[in-house]
C-alpha cells in the first residue's frame, strides 16, 4: 500500500520533539529567570543588626570585593534546607556571604541562628521587607552574587542545593573574583 | 503512621497496576477467559488503594501534621480549613497523587460500566490504562513520594501559596486532570484497537461519551483558571498564551477534534486511521502538558517547585507512551478497513474541515510553545513568544472554523448542497451581518477585526438556532408539532447547538471586551474623583483589615452614576502571614453592561495611592458563553445512546421520534 509510510511520520516527529525536550532538560537552566536587576547595581539600602550579631548591613558593605546576599527568614522551611550549605561556604572564608533576614521577628531571628549556625559575614534585619521588594525577592530564599563594584550579577531564585552551588553559584563567585584581580593588575 | 499507611497503599496500587498492566492483556491474546477476569477486580483494587492514599495525605493535611514534608512546605496551621483541603492538590506531589486518583478512577469507571463491551477489548483498555498508571505510580514514589518525612518536623509550615488560596484556583486543577486524564480513555481505547486491529462504529460509541466528559471537564478547569486570573491578578486580563495555559489548552484543541471525527467513525465508519491518531495525540499532549508544567522547561507564572530529575524521568515515559503507541499506530494503521466514501461537501466533509483547521492550530500553539525552548537551545538567546505571535496565527485558522461550524449540521452525510444550506441559513447570514455592520456604522472604536469578531459570533448564535429550528420544522409546522420534534430531537443535537451558541457568545463578549474596554491610571489622594465610562469613583481611603491568615489594606471608591450613588468598591492588597507575599483582590461591580474594575496599588509615600480601574463591556458574556458550552457538553453526555444499553433502544426510539433522516444524530 502507497499509504504505509505516511503512518510513520507520526512516531518520527515525535522524535524530533522528544530530542528537542531532551536537549532542552540538559542544556537550558530553567531557574535562570532572565532579571532585569542582572547588571543593575543592588539597591542602596542601611539595615540594623539582627539581635546577637555584631553589626548590621548597608549598600557598602558590598562594593570592593565580590559577595553573595542570601535573603532568608525563621519562618521558611526551604531557607532551612538550604542552610547547612551556607554554612559550609561561610567556614571556607572563599567568598563573603551576607544575609537579608526578611520579614522576621528579631527573636526569632536570633533563635534561628543559635539553632541552625551563623555562616553570615554580616546580617540586615529588614523588618518590613522594604529592601527585600527593592531587590525584587518574591519568594524566600533567594540569592544575590554581587561583584565589586555593586552590580547584581546573578540571581538565585529558591532554595540552592550542591549542584547549584557548585556548578552555578560559585562558578559565578570565582569568574568575578578572577575579573576583579585583572582589573586590579591593570 | 497514617502517612506510613498511605505511602503503603500508595506501593499496593503499583503492584496491582502491574497485575492489571500485564495479565489481562496476555489473557486476551491467547484468550484466556480466567486471565482476562483479573482486569476488573484489579481496576478497583487499584482505585481503592490510591484512594486510601489520598485520603491518608488529606488527613495529613487537615490535621497539620508537619513531620511530613509536603504538608510542611504547603500548610499552614492559620490556613482555613477548605484551602488546607485545597492545598492537597496546590503542590506537585499532592496534584500528582491527584492525577492518578482521577486515572484509577476512570479506569475503575470502565470496569464498572463497561458491561456491554466485549470481554476481550474491556480488558485490553484496562490493561493499557493501567500501564499508564505503572508510569505515573513509580514516577510519584521514586521521585516525588508526598508522604516523606522530615525528621526534625518544623514547628509551622510554609504556607500554601497565596495566589491559590482562591475557591476559583482551588477547583481549577481537580477538573484540569479531569480534563487532562479522562483523556487516556480515548487514549486506552485507541491502543486497544490497535492491538485487537479492528475499529468499529461501537468502539466509536464508546470512545465519544468519555472524550466528551473529558471535553467537558477540561472546559471547566481551563474557564475556572481563567476567570480566576481575570479577577485575582489584578491586571484584567484573561488569557497570556503562557506555555503552561498553552499546555491546557492544546489537549483541548485536539480533543474537540477528537470529538468531531469520532461522530464520522460512529455514523459513518469511516475515518478510523485519523480519528485513532487523533485520540493518541490528544492524550500525548496532556502528558506533555504534565512535562512542561512539572519538569520547568520553560519558564511559566505557575508555581511548580521543579527539578530537572523529574524532567528526565517524565521524558523518559512520555517517549515509551507516546513513542510506543505512535509506532504501534504505523505498524497497524495501514491494516484498519476504511469505510464509505463521501463527497467533499457534506457532513463528513466539513467535520474532515474542522478536524485540519483545529490540528494546524494545535500545531500553531504548540510551536509557539517550544519555540523559546528550540531557539534558547541552538542560539542560547532567551525570548518569550507572546501574544503578538498567537494572535497572528491563531485566529487566522479559527475564523473559517467558526464560519464553517454553523454550514457542518445543515449539510446531510455523503453528499450535500451548499447552496441549499445558505439558503436555508440565509435568515442568520443576514441577521448576523446586520449586526455587524450597524455596529460598525453607530459604535466608535471599532476596527475591521472587531467587526469580523462580532459578524462570526453572532453567526455561530443565530445560525446554531436557525440550524435548530430547522430540524423542528420551526413556523414552517404547527407549533404543537415543533414543541413535540424539539422535546424527541437527540440531546446530542441540544447539546452541538448550545455548545456552539456558547463559543459565539464567548466570541462576542471577548471581542467587545477588548475593543471597547476603558482603563484609566493614577495616582489619587483620599477625597479625589476619576470618572470611567460615565462612572465617578470617589477614593475615601485606605484602611487595615485582617484575615485569618493575612493582612490586607482595603481602599473604599464610592461610585456613583449621574449623581446618584450606586456601589462602593473594595480591592484589596493583601500580605501573607507566612510568606509575605501580596496578592491583589480588584474590587469588581458586575452591571449589566459590563464589569466595572479596581484594584489598589501602592502608597507613594506622601499620602497617594496608586489606582487602577477599567470599565469592561461584556465581559460577562465571556463567562456565560463558557457556561453554556459546558452545558452543552453536558446535556449531549445525556443522550440515549451513550448509555449502558443504548444500541437496541435507539433503534426504536429513533423511529418514534422521526427526525428527518438526512439530520438524525448530530
Amino acid at each position: 500500500m502507497t499509504m504505509r509510510p505516511m503512518t510513520y511520520m507520526p512516531p518520527v516527529m515525535f522524535a524530533v520533539v522528544a530530542v528537542a525536550l531532551a536537549l532542552g532538560l540538559l542544556f537550558v537552566n530553567p531557574k535562570e529567570i532572565p532579571s532585569a536587576l542582572i547588571g543593575q547595581p543592588a539597591p542602596t539600602f542601611d539595615l540594623p543588626s539582627v539581635d546577637g550579631t555584631p553589626h548590621g548591613l548597608s549598600s557598602a558593605d558590598l562594593m570592593g570585593q565580590v559577595s553573595i546576599v542570601n535573603v532568608f527568614a525563621s519562618w521558611c522551611v526551604p531557607c532551612r534546607i538550604e542552610h547547612p550549605l551556607w554554612v559550609e561556604v561561610g567556614a571556607s572564608g572563599e567568598v563573603p556571604v551576607y544575609g537579608l533576614n526578611y520579614k522576621d521577628s528579631q527573636e526569632n531571628a536570633s533563635q534561628w541562628l543559635a539553632d541552625f549556625g551563623d555562616p553570615y559575614t554580616a546580617i540586615g534585619a529588614d523588618l518590613n521587607g522594604r529592601v527585600g521588594v527593592d531587590f525584587g525577592v518574591y519568594g524566600v530564599p533567594e540569592t544575590f552574587v554581587i561583584d565589586a563594584e555593586g552590580l547584581i550579577q546573578l540571581k538565585f531564585i529558591g532554595p540552592i542545593d550542591r549542584f547549584a552551588l557548585e556548578n552555578e553559584i560559585l562558578p559565578k563567585v570565582r569568574e568575578l573574583q578572577a575579573l576583579m584581580v585583572a582589573d586590579g593588575a591593570e | 503512621m497514617v502517612a506510613e499507611l498511605g505511602h503503603f497503599a500508595l506501593i499496593l496500587a503499583l503492584v496491582m497496576a502491574v497485575v492489571q498492566g500485564t495479565i489481562p492483556l496476555i489473557g486476551a491474546q491467547t484468550r484466556s477467559a480466567a486471565w482476562i477476569a483479573v482486569a476488573r477486580p484489579a481496576a478497583n483494587a487499584q482505585f481503592a488503594f490510591v484512594a486510601i492514599a489520598f485520603a491518608a495525605l488529606t488527613y495529613s493535611f487537615v490535621v497539620s501534621d508537619f513531620s511530613v514534608l509536603t504538608v510542611a512546605k504547603n500548610s499552614h496551621t492559620l490556613k482555613p480549613l477548605m484551602y488546607k483541603i485545597t492545598g492537597v492538590w496546590g503542590n506537585h506531589e499532592g496534584s500528582l497523587l491527584l492525577w492518578i486518583l482521577i486515572l484509577t478512577l476512570f479506569g475503575a469507571a470502565v470496569a464498572w460500566f463497561g458491561t456491554n463491551l466485549p470481554p476481550g477489548l474491556r480488558a485490553r483498555v484496562l490493561a493499557v490504562q493501567a500501564l499508564i498508571g505503572v508510569g505515573f505510580l513509580s514516577f510519584i514514589l521514586l521521585t516525588s513520594n508526598p508522604f516523606e518525612r522530615i525528621l526534625e518536623a518544623p514547628f509551622e509550615g510554609n504556607g500554601l501559596n497565596p495566589l491559590l488560596q482562591d475557591p476559583g484556583l482551588a477547583f481549577h486543577p481537580p477538573f484540569l486532570y479531569l480534563g487532562y486524564v479522562g483523556f487516556s480513555m480515548a487514549f486506552s481505547f485507541a491502543v486497544a484497537a490497535l492491538i485487537e486491529g479492528r475499529v468499529d462504529p461501537a468502539w466509536a460509541r464508546w470512545v465519544r461519551p468519555w472524550t466528551l466528559a473529558a471535553w467537558t471537564f477540561l472546559t471547566v478547569g481551563i474557564v475556572l483558571g481563567s476567570w480566576w486570573a481575570y479577577y485575582e491578578l489584578g491586571w484584567g486580563g484573561f488569557w497570556f498564551w503562557d506555555p503552561v495555559e498553552n499546555a491546557s489548552f492544546m489537549p483541548w484543541l485536539a480533543g474537540t477534534a477528537l470529538l468531531h471525527s469520532a461522530i464520522v467513525v460512529e455514523r459513518r465508519d469511516t475515518l478510523k486511521s485519523w480519528t485513532i491518531l487523533l485520540a493518541i495525540l490528544t492524550f500525548s499532549l496532556s502528558l506533555l502538558g504534565t512535562f512542561i508544567v512539572r519538569s520547568g522547561i520553560l519558564t511559566s507564572v505557575h508555581a511548580f517547585a521543579t527539578d530537572p530529575e523529574r524532567g528526565y524521568f517524565i521524558l523518559g515515559f512520555l517517549v515509551l507512551v507516546i513513542g510506543g503507541s505512535l509506532i504501534l499506530y504505523a505498524v497497524r494503521a495501514p491494516a484498519l478497513k476504511s469505510g464509505g466514501v463521501f463527497a467533499p461537501i457534506s457532513r463528513e466533509g466539513a467535520l474532515v474541515l474542522n478536524n485540519l483547521l483545529l490540528a494546524t492550530a494545535t500545531a500553531t500553539v504548540l510551536l509557539g510553545t517550544l519555540y523559546p525552548l528550540l531557539l534558547d537551545l541552538f542560539t542560547g538567546k532567551k525570548v518569550s513568544v507572546g501574544a503578538p505571535f498567537f494572535e497572528a496565527t491563531f485566529f487566522p485558522i479559527m475564523a473559517p472554523l467558526l464560519a464553517a461550524a454553523v454550514f457542518g449540521p445543515m449539510l446531510p452525510w455523503k453528499r450535500g448542497d451548499l447552496m441549499g444550506a445558505f439558503q436555508r441559513l440565509r435568515v442568520a447570514f443576514f441577521l448576523s451581518g446586520g449586526i455587524a455592520l450597524a455596529v460598525w456604522a453607530f459604535v466608535s472604536g471599532g476596527t475591521w477585526l472587531s467587526t469580523l469578531g462580532i459578524a462570526l459570533g453572532a453567526w455561530l448564535v443565530a445560525g446554531s438556532f436557525a440550524s435548530l429550528a430547522e430540524r423542528i420544522k420551526l413556523l414552517r409546522a404547527p407549533l404543537a408539532d415543533s414543541l413535540r420534534r424539539a422535546i424527541h430531537l437527540p440531546r446530542s443535537a441540544w447539546g452541538m447547538t448550545l455548545a456552539h451558541a456558547g463559543l459565539g457568545l464567548f466570541l462576542l463578549g471577548g471581542t467587545i471586551m477588548l475593543t471597547w474596554q476603558t482603563e484609566s491610571i493614577q495616582v489619587m489622594r483620599p477625597g479625589e474623583v476619576i470618572t470611567v465610562a460615565g462612572y465617578e469613583l470617589t477614593f475615601q481611603g485606605v484602611g487595615d483589615v485582617p484575615g485569618p491568615n493575612y493582612m490586607a489594606e482595603r481602599a473604599l471608591f464610592s461610585v456613583s452614576r449621574d449623581g446618584e450613588a450606586f456601589t462602593n468598591l473594595l480591592p484589596e492588597k493583601r500580605a501573607y502571614v507566612s510568606s509575605g507575599m501580596p496578592t491583589t483582590e480588584a474590587g469588581i461591580k458586575a452591571t449589566w453592561a459590563g464589569d466595572l474594575y479596581a484594584v489598589i496599588g501602592d502608597a507613594d509615600g506622601t499620602g497617594g495611592w496608586a489606582t487602577r480601574f477599567f470599565f469592561k463591556p461584556f465581559v460577562h458574556w465571556m463567562w456565560i458563553g463558557a457556561s453554556v458550552m459546558v452545558l452543552g457538553g453536558v446535556i449531549s453526555l445525556t443522550d440515549r445512546r451513550h448509555r449502558v444499553g443504548a444500541p437496541a433502544r435507539r433503534r426504536k426510539s429513533a423511529t418514534g421520534a422521526a427526525p428527518a433522516p438526512q439530520m438524525a444524530g448530530e
